[in-house]
Formats: C-alpha cells, sequence, structure tokens
C-alpha cells in the first residue's frame, strides 16, 4: 500500500482540491445508492399521494378493506412486474406478458374443464401446472429469439404478445371461459388467511422471491452483470445466450402463475382485459426505478411503482375524480422516472454526482455540497 | 531471471481478407518478466495478442505452452493455462462493483444446498478481493461503488488487478496506459512491476518509448506482421526502439 497514491484520480484534472478524496470515493457508490435512494423516494411519494388522500378522505381511503383493495388490485401484476424487471435489467423488454396469462389461463382452463367435473384438488393442480407450463414455453420462444436469433426483444415480445392473444381466441373462439375448480376460487380467488387476500400472499412470496434472486444469487448477479456489458460476460466465461434465455423463461413462468391467479381471482379468462397489461407493468418497473439501459434495477421498486397507479385509481374513484385523471398522472410519473434516471446515468458517467434536491435528501454522506 | 520461455508462438499467420495482419510472427514469454510489444499502427500487436489470449484463431504457425504445442479455441482456453489479457475495453460490468467484477464468472458459491440454490460467499469474495486489490498495490477507494462512476486510472487498475489475481502464468495488457495521466500511468506500471515481481510473465502493449524503456525487461519490437527485433530494455533506446519500429535501422533478432 505504499504506493497508494500513485493511482489517486484526478491527476489530469487542474483543480488541485481533488486532492480530497472522499467525494470521490463516493461517486461509484451513488449509483447503486440512488437506485436505492430513487426506490425510497418513490415510497416517499406513494406515502405523500395515502397522505393526501387520507386528508380528503379520511374515512373511505384510510380504510383496511381498502387498503386490502389496492394490494388485491396490485398483486396479479406485480407477479408479472417481478419477471419484468429482470427482464428489462438485462437490457431488454417484455411486451407479452398480458398475452402469456391470458394464454395460460386460457389452456388451464380448457384442460381442467375437460377433466372429470372439472372439481376438486386434482385437478386444480393440474390446471396449475397446465397454466406454469404455459407461461414456461412462452418464455422460452422468447429468450430463444432474443437469445440466439438475436432479434430485438421488443419485436420478439411484440410477436409473442399478438400470437399468444391470437391463439387463445383461436383455442376459444373468442369467448371467456369460465371452467375452474371452486376449491382454487375459494383459496387462492377469495380466501384470506389472517385478514389478508391469498392472491396478496402468493403475490408477496414472490415479490420476496425476486428480491432474494436478484439481490443475492449467481442468477440475479449474472442478469445485471449481463445487462451491464455482456462482452464482459462472455469474456469471463458466463453463457450470455443461457442466462438471458432463463430470465425469459422465469418471467414467462411467473406470467403463467400470473394467468392461473387471475382465472381464479376473476373465474374468467378475461381474454379482452389484458392488452394494455404490459404497458401498465412496464410503467411500474421504470417508475420504481429500474433502467430501461439495463444493468440496475430493484424489485422493492417495482412494487411501490407498481402501487402508485393503483392508489391514484382508488383514491380518484374515492374522490369522484374523474378516473382517467389517473392516466393524465401515471404518464406524469412516467416521464419523470425516466428523467431521473438519465440525470443519473449522465452523472455517473461524468464521474460526479449531481446536485438533485433529492439526491441531498437521501445521501448523506455527501461531502461536496 | 529465467530464460526459458513459458509461452512461445512460431510463425503466427493471419489474414483478413486481402489484409496480411500477421505474416509469420515469432514471439515468446518468460516467467518473471515484462515483454513490451511494440510497433506502428497496423504492425499486428493487438492480433497478435488476441490469437495468444484465444479470442482469435490463427491461419498457420504454432503455439506452444510450457513446451507443449496446443490450439486455443476460446478465451476459457487460455485462462484455464493461466493467462489472463486485459484488453483496452477493460471488459468491466459497469454496474456492478470491483468485487463483484473481480468475481464475475467465479463467484464463490455457499457449500450445500443454499449453494445450489445459486447463493454465494459474499462476505468470502469481499474479504479475499480486498485483500487481492491489496495485495497488488492497486488501490481500490471504494468497494462497494460501481465501477462506472471511477475515473479511467480506477478502472484500468481495476481490471489489471482482477487480470493478475487470475493469472498464474501469464498476463496480456493492451495499452494499459493509453488513456491515462502522467501520475495514473505510473500507478499503472507500478502495477505492472509488481505482477512481474509474483512471478508472471507480463506481456504490454504500448506507444510510449521511454515508458517501455522504463518498465519493460525486453522490448519486441513488431513490423508488416513480423516481429522484427527483441532488444533488452536496459541496453536500448528510443532511437534504437523508433528506427527498428519504421524500418530505418537494421534489425537484429535477439535471444
Amino acid at each position: 500500500m505504499s504506493n497508494a497514491t500513485h493511482t489517486k484520480d484526478d491527476v489530469a484534472a487542474p483543480a488541485p482540491e481533488a486532492q480530497a478524496a472522499a467525494p470521490r470515493t463516493s461517486v461509484g457508490e451513488h449509483l447503486r445508492r440512488r437506485v436505492q435512494a430513487q426506490a425510497l423516494q418513490i415510497v416517499l411519494v406513494w406515502l405523500v399521494i395515502c397522505a393526501i388522500f387520507s386528508a380528503l378522505a379520511p374515512s373511505a381511503f384510510l380504510d383496511v378493506a381498502n387498503f386490502r383493495n389496492i394490494a388485491v388490485s396490485v398483486a396479479i401484476l406485480a407477479v408479472l412486474g417481478v419477471g419484468t424487471t429482470f427482464i428489462i435489467v438485462t437490457g431488454g423488454i417484455d411486451l407479452s406478458m398480458g398475452s402469456i396469462l391470458v394464454f395460460s389461463g386460457v389452456v388451464s382452463s380448457l384442460t381442467m374443464e375437460r377433466l372429470g367435473d372439472g372439481q376438486g384438488w386434482g385437478v386444480a393442480l393440474v390446471g396449475i401446472l397446465v397454466a406454469l407450463g404455459c407461461g414456461l414455453g412462452w418464455g422460452l420462444v422468447n429468450g430463444f429469439f432474443v437469445a440466439k436469433a438475436k432479434v430485438p426483444p421488443m419485436i420478439v415480445t411484440l410477436g409473442t404478445f399478438g400470437a399468444a392473444l391470437g391463439l387463445a381466441q383461436v383455442f376459444t373462439g373468442g369467448i371467456d371461459r369460465r371452467a375452474v375448480p371452486d376449491e382454487l376460487v375459494n383459496t387462492v380467488g377469495f380466501g384470506q388467511v389472517l385478514g389478508i387476500p391469498v392472491l396478496v400472499l402468493v403475490a408477496a412470496v414472490v415479490v420476496l422471491a425476486g428480491i432474494v434472486l436478484l439481490r443475492r444469487t449467481k442468477f440475479g448477479l449474472h442478469t445485471s452483470a449481463v445487462g451491464s456489458n455482456p462482452e464482459a460476460c462472455r469474456r469471463v466465461g458466463i453463457k450470455v445466450d443461457r442466462q438471458l434465455i432463463r430470465v425469459y423463461a422465469f418471467a414467462g413462468l411467473l406470467a403463467g402463475l400470473a394467468g392461473i391467479l387471475n382465472l381464479t381471482f376473476f373465474r374468467s379468462t378475461t381474454i379482452a382485459g389484458h392488452s394494455l397489461t404490459n404497458l401498465d407493468v412496464i410503467a411500474g418497473v421504470v417508475i420504481g426505478g429500474t433502467s430501461l439501459f439495463g444493468g440496475v434495477g430493484t424489485v422493492f421498486g417495482t412494487v411501490i411503482g407498481l402501487l402508485i397507479p393503483a392508489t391514484l385509481r382508488n383514491g380518484f374513484v374515492i374522490l369522484g375524480v374523474a378516473p382517467y385523471w389517473q392516466q393524465v398522472v401515471v404518464g406524469a410519473f412516467l416521464i419523470g422516472a425516466v428523467y431521473f434516471d438519465q440525470v443519473r446515468r449522465a452523472s455517473a458517467t461524468r464521474g460526479r454526482p449531481s446536485t438533485s434536491l433529492f439526491a441531498r435528501i437521501f445521501t448523506h454522506h455527501r461531502k461536496d455540497s | 531471471m529465467s530464460t526459458e520461455a513459458i509461452y512461445e508462438a512460431r510463425g503466427i499467420v493471419r489474414r483478413f481478407g486481402a489484409v496480411q495482419a500477421l505474416d509469420g510472427a515469432d514471439f515468446d514469454v518468460r516467467p518473471g518478466e515484462v515483454s513490451a510489444l511494440i510497433g506502428d499502427n497496423g504492425a499486428g500487436k493487438s492480433t497478435l495478442v488476441r490469437i495468444l489470449a484465444g479470442a482469435d484463431a490463427p491461419d498457420g504457425g504454432t503455439i506452444s505452452f510450457q513446451g507443449r504445442e496446443l490450439t486455443l479455441t476460446s478465451p476459457t482456453d487460455a485462462r484455464d493455462l493461466g493467462v489472463e489479457t486485459v484488453f483496452q475495453d477493460l471488459a468491466l460490468a459497469n454496474h456492478l462493483d470491483p468485487i463483484q467484477n473481480m468475481y464475475l464468472g467465479r463467484e464463490l458459491m455457499r457449500p450445500g444446498l443454499l449453494g445450489r440454490l445459486g447463493f454465494m460467499q459474499r462476505a468470502e469474495m469481499r474479504r479475499r478481493g480486498a485483500e487481492a486489490f491489496d495485495s497488488l498495490g492497486a488501490t481500490v477507494r471504494d468497494y462497494e461503488g460501481a465501477v462506472s462512476g471511477m475515473s479511467g486510472g480506477q478502472r484500468q487498475a481495476i481490471a489489471v488487478a482482477r487480470a493478475a489475481t487470475w493469472a498464474d502464468k501469464v498476463i496480456f495488457l493492451d495499452e494499459p496506459t493509453a488513456a491515462l495521466g502522467v501520475v495514473q500511468t505510473k500507478g499503472v506500471l507500478d502495477l505492472i512491476r509488481r505482477i512481474r515481481d509474483k512471478g508472471l510473465g507480463v506481456v504490454y502493449i504500448s506507444h510510449s518509448m521511454p515508458e517501455v524503456l522504463e518498465v519493460s525487461d525486453r522490448v519486441h519490437v513488431m513490423r508488416q506482421g513480423r516481429r522484427v527485433a527483441v532488444y533488452d530494455a536496459k541496453s536500448s533506446s528510443v532511437e534504437e526502439l523508433v528506427g527498428a519500429m519504421t524500418g530505418a535501422l537494421e534489425t537484429k533478432e535477439a535471444s
């Protein structure tokens, strides 16, 4: 360490005060800290939204049952959001998950109605496995074309978005199926454990698993690395194609799970109901601070990013505001979130922290302000 | 100093269409020695390094490692031999921190079931990684931050230290100092000396003649796809090297 000073940064920079190493030290940290800070920021934003609605409609909004409604409305989107976060962290995009959800629900429902009387746990289990299998299959298709055929993810998933929905309509003639075992509806669809809807519990388990997977495991690390610099990954022997296929397959599997959850909750395959789900989910992921350029993102952020539109919709309904306003506000959030991401990236490549108000609030360790 | 070559190339030929990038180039690396590889643009330095790193396949010639002839089909083959390469693009994953970059693709997994589920020994990697950086004197100020926020000198030091940690025989550095300031360059040169002192063969490409004379033991000069001369750095001069590079001087093939 005797030569420690030799690699000092800033030598080329003319400013002599640059020898104060501490601010530079924290620069690298900034990117990561700020991603986490952005997750914190949007938690704050969400709390502010909740506070406003609570003040305006204390009895109706600030109610356990109402929050339960919000949670249920987010649950299925959150399951999709976990997979989509992984895909966007690889630098990809997924437009197909709403259609995969519908396809999985349709095939699952068609299978279950042909099994005996269509009731009972055995049938339910087969239905679940069929839905998961369908989702996994579509995910593998996406992953194969993205990784092996090198077709841009947006085109591949736009293609499967149309194809999966189209096939679901072919199988059903476009008419929704309603075959679900009552056991499944009464437990997963509408059941509660300690006052918490099972739907929400399932989503929470998926979200927690997603957080651990992305942050703690080799799979998550390689997902970030592939989104960060695929060539670097190839050089160190990481099989980039295989990692991409796995990520798309994982997201497909979760879309299949969302398909069975959707079926049990609505008791319908809701064929026409998911044409914009992909945009809702992507908006949530991006609002949650995951960079569309790949490399960084958090599953936790995605959940909050999905909660904000759901809370707005809920609050506007309670207040009697035209719910169309929710779309306007969410649109503004989306643009704002990407703007902050750009600022963050620009400041990271400049090697200098930006001085936004949010950054000042959330990064206490900065010494250069 | 050992004179036995650990890694040797004989008569390497590589064509890209009509361009003859390498035309029977010889090269040898000795352990515990810094070999500089110099030459004008297009002399074939980078092509030669890419071939010896397993990133490109030659059209002709032989490569032998520790006296044994072999064919490299991928950079993984070279790495398995203990040969690491730092290309000019550094190949760092920008959003990951220095330790994650060091262990990328070589993660230490937990034993048993947790390891099979993909859980890593994060604390152990942090500890060993920091030790490895320290032992090379690569001053990494921030082990927790993404490398994208770090300076060129820091990033170069991280890439070189990573390669040095995993290489146990030979390390190739493609213009490691090209984009650096004076003091940062000195830091990287110090790093190169420490890697040599570990007993590795270091090969580095540079365009800076004073730097080459300062840090290397032998200087290999390439011109028009061939190695035209090898000089002992201690007894050579900038004029001699430039003369050999441009073909103005009579060249000698030293031992």
